[in-house]
């Protein structure tokens, strides 16, 4: 005989299996309406493929498997789909959920199948592929889409199967075994040829089913050979709940533990019930899709005990009908067992793919608890705890929501078995409080998850905002660095510096004599010979219009290169650019004018004085000249008299000018639909601003220096 | 239909704290026949008052409380309390002493903590402390065993009436008393042990380790059996003070010189060894959670009972060695939690804080 090993902890609660053992398997009369659940499995629920009046046949696809863990639904009856809606469904909160509605017609007519006895000859994905169109899932509680762990990464070389069937009361996969041990041998058998023929195939079974052991030995006994086969070897080991548990099983049968987080097939184990196999018999061998499980109907409410083969969808009503349930002497009705079932809110729900028994016990066959008492560390829990927990520390931690420290006791490794409630003598409901901290634990994990999230995105915009910042400050230094290298340029060839435009508004009152003592040079340059003068016009002319045009490149190059993201600096930037090109403009105007004057000049000067053309042609312009330098001597003297004041309020006429301008561009553009109709605005209302600012520093300006200015503008009066 | 809704498990083991409670009365039986049958009825009378007085003190706290008396009084644990405690007190002490102690011990001790299931200290143990240091006359008298050959007479302990004299009404109980074979060992001064046993009645009369003594341990390994038969505690706690205090006494018994500190056998069976092992450190809610922790739990209080036995002040130690164990026992389990299912090793949970 096999090795089997202890699990730690573990209760014998009294097993009450035999009031439902007394007769074979029952069938169930049609009922009238059958409620399926899209969602019956752990995974995405089902998609509803029907729509409300379709007739439907018996084993045809109503609802569509969304997602790679999800399993779809089938009619299990021929009728019509009469709603698709909320209904009550069996979960421990009592919720509603989506659920497709069938009016059975009574003939139970199946629609077309055929499966195929000569699976080994398909592939293993072939095979998981009919497992998951079929809609089976683990039919042993928990409804994990079966087809799923049937294809893992990890190579597997132990199949178990699950015959356990722990839990007091239930005795559906007992009786199943007992009747269809062979039609089950053939379910293993495709689920280890799906496996790639694994080293062991177990069958574990508790000893308290001597009945089920015997009727497996004799199936195996008759089974035919088939090449490659694994052999198949039943595993029987002492009665002790919770040893179905899989993880429980696990440890039983190979005596390995699947370590926390990992799954089984990371070990190189695939588990799955008993019952299952039973279904991928019926879904391979004959293309039946599960439609009807065999369920436990027992507890001493119901007179007549059984176990029985009932339609999905079937409502719990209907089925407790069967089994002569009695209502007035039942409390609570439980689906599941009394371990780990849950109390059902009503027999109006349907009994689900992962429904193994309906208990329905008395008062005095399940009395309520007593109200629970302190705890008093007695540490049986943690002597009965298959995790090998410390139930009455996590109960501690659980109750002063320390959700760290429950953390750190592993509380996401307890199965909810309920064994340390079992025994606990205050009788506190030790598993309720695992299962409230395990949910704020999960809530509190999910928000974490998105606060996290959150963190992530906003430390990226703000480097993203940083990064921008420094490749902008990259280019204004750049910029910055190419103007005063033209500046130093400029001062090592004064000649063009003094038609440089661009700087206007730099080193202003250095510039200011500079353009005097250029005009006065000028003059006297342009005292030689009005050839040269012309020459000097034209040439202007030429340079200024290449200027405007630079200018306006420069403009443009600039609105477009930036037009989306314009900020204060940049909008400044594109001010002193327009202000260029105008400047640029008047001057071209300007030489334009001038020579045009000294053209007509020279004309009339020819029409007046023909006799004497060339001698008196340098006069008006020596004229013009003198008087130039008298203006510009005259500016320069009022300049360098004026206070900070008149320099501020020139500086802010000169705004107010550029703000008109802006103005007129900004209505021109407004009209036209422009599309820079944004930057013009934005350029009025820097102007604006900057109109204000010069303002309120005149304001302070004046009234800081009244007092100290006036006896200094009297004394430059007097002077 | 009304269907309840309750969370699972449906279903409830048989086992309940009252039913805990009652086993620990029925197992102190035995070591109370004994006690009783060399010592009188000095115990029961201590057990009596202090019965009295530890469900007074608890009907009287619950109602300050605001808790409903009938459920809280059913369920024993005052009366363990008081039973304790009215063992460990010497025979025949004062009615006042045994008050004192024992609404110390319920109001202090048990119901000032939050009441059952919260106390960090042993209440009979702190009890019994307080009157030890308040009244450490009247708490070391102990009478002589009945049928004790003291120069050739048999020591007889005082009747029923006399008995009832000394406890209510304050009677001198001088003359009854005799040095208990711990306090008797701890006084041997320049003989070897063999001689020491031989000089001395106490020992000279016992089987193995000071005559009534002797008796006392074993009725109270006895009822602790019992106790552990019915898997009302794991033997974890227990053993691991009888090794501790065997391998202390092991390595210090030197052969039985005049500076011996007494055999294995002398320290298992002596003094309040067998009770407190069975008794005292089971208590559940004072002691470490895991089995691990409950066996370092005894082993400790074992080597802190021989410590004080043969190098401190009192004869004694129990009640010191359980108390201070008491302060150590969150310490204790910190450091051992079991391996859980699918978890390489144990891990310290201390290190495991949370991450970032």
């Amino acid at each position: 005989m096999r090795k089997t090993w202890d699990i730690h902890g573990g209760i014998h609660p009294a097993e009450n299996k035999q009031q439902s053992l007394t007769g074979s398997l029952q069938a169930v009369p049609l009922p009238k309406t059958l409620v399926l659940p899209l969602s019956q499995h752990i995974g995405g629920p089902a998609t509803p493929v029907v729509s409300i009046g379709d007739k439907v046949l018996k084993g045809q696809l109503i609802a569509a498997a969304k997602g790679f863990v999800s399993a779809p639904v089938h009619a299990s009856s021929s009728g019509v789909i009469s709603a698709i809606e909320e209904r009550a469904v069996p979960h421990v909160s009592g919720m509603q959920a989506p659920c497709i509605v069938i009016e059975t017609d009574g003939d139970d007519h199946w629609i077309e199948h055929s499966g195929t006895a000569d699976y080994r000859k398909k592939t293993a994905s072939e095979l998981a592929a009919i497992i998951r169109d079929k809609g089976i899932t683990g039919l042993g509680g928990a409804g994990f889409p079966t087809a799923v762990k049937l294809q893992p990464q990890q190579t597997i070389d132990t199949l178990l199967i699950n015959a356990t069937e722990c839990e007091p009361y239930i005795t559906a996969d007992d009786q199943l075994m007992r009747q269809r041990s062979a039609d089950i041998l053939v379910g293993i058998d495709i689920l280890a040829h799906i496996l790639g023929d694994p080293e062991r195939v177990l069958i574990g079974i508790e000893d308290n089913k001597p009945e089920a052991q015997e009727a497996l030995a004799n199936a195996l006994a008759n089974k035919p050979v088939t090449e490659h086969a694994p052999p198949i070897e039943v595993v029987e080991f002492p009665t002790k709940y919770p040893s179905g548990g899989e993880k429980q099983l696990i440890q039983i049968l190979t005596g390995e533990e699947v370590p926390s987080g990992k799954l089984p097939a990371d070990l190189g184990i695939v588990c799955q019930n008993i019952g299952t196999t039973h279904a991928i018999y019926r879904a391979v061998c004959h293309g039946e899709p599960l439609v009807s499980r065999v369920t436990t109907v027992t507890g001493k409410a119901c007179s007549k005990p059984g176990n029985f083969e009932v339609l999905i969808g079937t409502p719990v009503a209907h089925l407790l009908e069967q089994a002569g349930f009695d209502e007035a002497l039942c409390p609570q009705l439980i689906m599941g067992g009394p371990m780990m079932g849950f109390a059902l809110p009503s027999t109006a729900v349907p009994i689900v793919k992962a429904t193994n028994c309906l208990l329905a016990t008395t008062a005095q066959e399940s009395p309520a608890p007593p109200p629970a008492q302190a705890c008093i560390r007695c540490g049986h829990c943690a002597e009965v705890c298959p995790a090998n927990l410390l139930p009455q520390q996590l109960y501690w931690h659980a109750q002063s929501k320390n959700y760290e420290r429950l953390e750190a006791h592993h509380l996401g490794d307890c199965i909810e078995c309920g064994a340390c409630s079992y025994v606990c003598p205050s009788s506190i409901p030790l598993v309720q409080y695992y299962r409230a901290a395990k949910g704020e634990i999960r809530l509190i994990n999910e928000e974490k998850q998105q606060s996290d999230r959150a963190r992530i995105r906003f430390e990226r915009h703000q480097a993203r905002i940083e990064q921008e910042e420094k490749d902008k400050a990259a280019k204004r230094e750049a910029r910055k660095l190419a103007a005063e290298a033209a500046k130093a340029k400029r001062e090592a060839d004064p000649k063009t510096g003094a038609t440089d435009t661009t700087s206007v508004n730099t080193e202003k009152s250095t510039a200011d004599l500079d353009i005097v003592q250029a005009a006065m040079a000028r003059v006297a340059a342009n005292k030689a010979s009005p050839q040269d003068q012309r020459k000097r016009f034209e040439r202007a002319i030429e340079t200024t219009a290449a200027r405007l045009a630079k200018a306006e490149k420069d403009l443009e190059a600039l609105t477009k290169d930036d037009s989306a993201e314009l900020n204060k600096e940049q909008l400044a930037q594109l001010d002193q650019h327009r202000a260029s090109v105008e400047q640029a403009r008047l001057r071209h105007q300007e030489a334009k004018n001038k020579l045009a004057a000294l053209d007509a000049e020279q004309s009339s000067e020819q029409k007046t004085q023909p006799e004497s053309p060339t001698d008196n042609a340098g006069e008006p312009t020596l004229d013009r000249a003198a008087t130039a330098i008298a203006r510009a001597q005259k500016n320069a003297a009022q300049l360098a008299l004026m206070t900070p004041e008149q320099k501020l309020q020139k500086q802010r006429d000169s705004l107010e000018k550029r703000l008109s301008k802006a103005q007129t561009r900004l209505a021109q553009a407004e009209s036209e639909g422009n599309e820079q109709l944004e930057a013009f605005a934005k350029a009025v209302s820097t102007l604006n601003e900057k109109i204000k600012a010069t303002d309120r520093e005149l304001a302070t300006l004046t009234q800081a220096t009244q007092p100290a200015n006036k006896p200094a503008q009297q004394s430059e009066e007097t002077r | 239909m009304a269907l309840a809704r309750k969370s699972s498990p449906h279903t409830h083991g048989p086992r309940s704290t009252q039913w805990l409670m009652q086993q620990v009365l029925i197992a102190t039986v035995p070591g109370l026949i004994v006690l009783t049958s060399f010592f009188g009825i000095g115990t029961l009378l201590n057990i009596l008052i202090a019965s009295v007085t530890a469900i007074g003190c608890e009907a009287a706290v619950l109602k300050l409380r605001k808790r409903p008396l009938g459920f809280y009084l059913s369920d024993y644990s005052a009366l363990v309390t008081a039973v304790l405690l009215g063992i460990a007190l010497p025979p025949l002490v004062p009615w006042w002493l045994t008050v004192t102690g024992t609404a110390f011990a319920i109001i202090i001790a048990k119901h000032l903590y939050g009441g059952m299931g919260y106390n960090p200290f042993n209440p009979a143990m702190i009890g019994y402390v307080v009157l030890l240091i308040s009244f450490p006359l009247q708490m070391s008298a102990w009478l002589a065993p009945g049928g004790l050959l003291v120069d050739g007479t048999p020591a007889m302990g005082p009747d029923f009436m006399s008995s009832l004299k000394i406890v209510f009404l304050g009677n001198p109980i001088d003359g009854f008393t005799a040095a208990t074979p711990l306090d008797a060992f701890k006084h041997n001064s320049g003989l070897l042990v063999s001689q020491f046993y031989e000089q001395t009645p106490q020992f000279s009369q016992g089987q193995w380790a000071g005559f009534g003594w002797e008796w006392v341990n074993i009725a109270f390994l006895f009822g602790g059996v019992y106790l552990l038969a019915r898997k009302v505690f794991t033997w974890h706690g227990p053993v691991g003070m009888l090794a501790g205090l065997s391998v202390m006494a092991l390595f210090n018994y030197d052969g039985g010189s005049s500076t011996s500190n007494g055999s294995i056998l002398f320290h298992l069976l002596s003094g309040a060894t067998m009770f407190g092992a069975f008794f005292i450190v089971t208590d559940p809610v004072t002691s470490a959670t895991s089995n691990r922790g409950r066996l370092i739990y005894g082993a400790m209080i074992g080597i802190i009972m021989f410590l004080i036995r043969s190098w401190g002040n009192y004869p004694e130690a129990l009640a010191f060695a359980v108390l201070l164990m008491n302060f150590a026992a969150p310490f204790i389990d910190y450091y051992t939690p079991p391996r859980t299912y699918g978890h390489s090793k144990s891990g310290t949970i201390i290190h495991r804080s949370k991450e970032d």
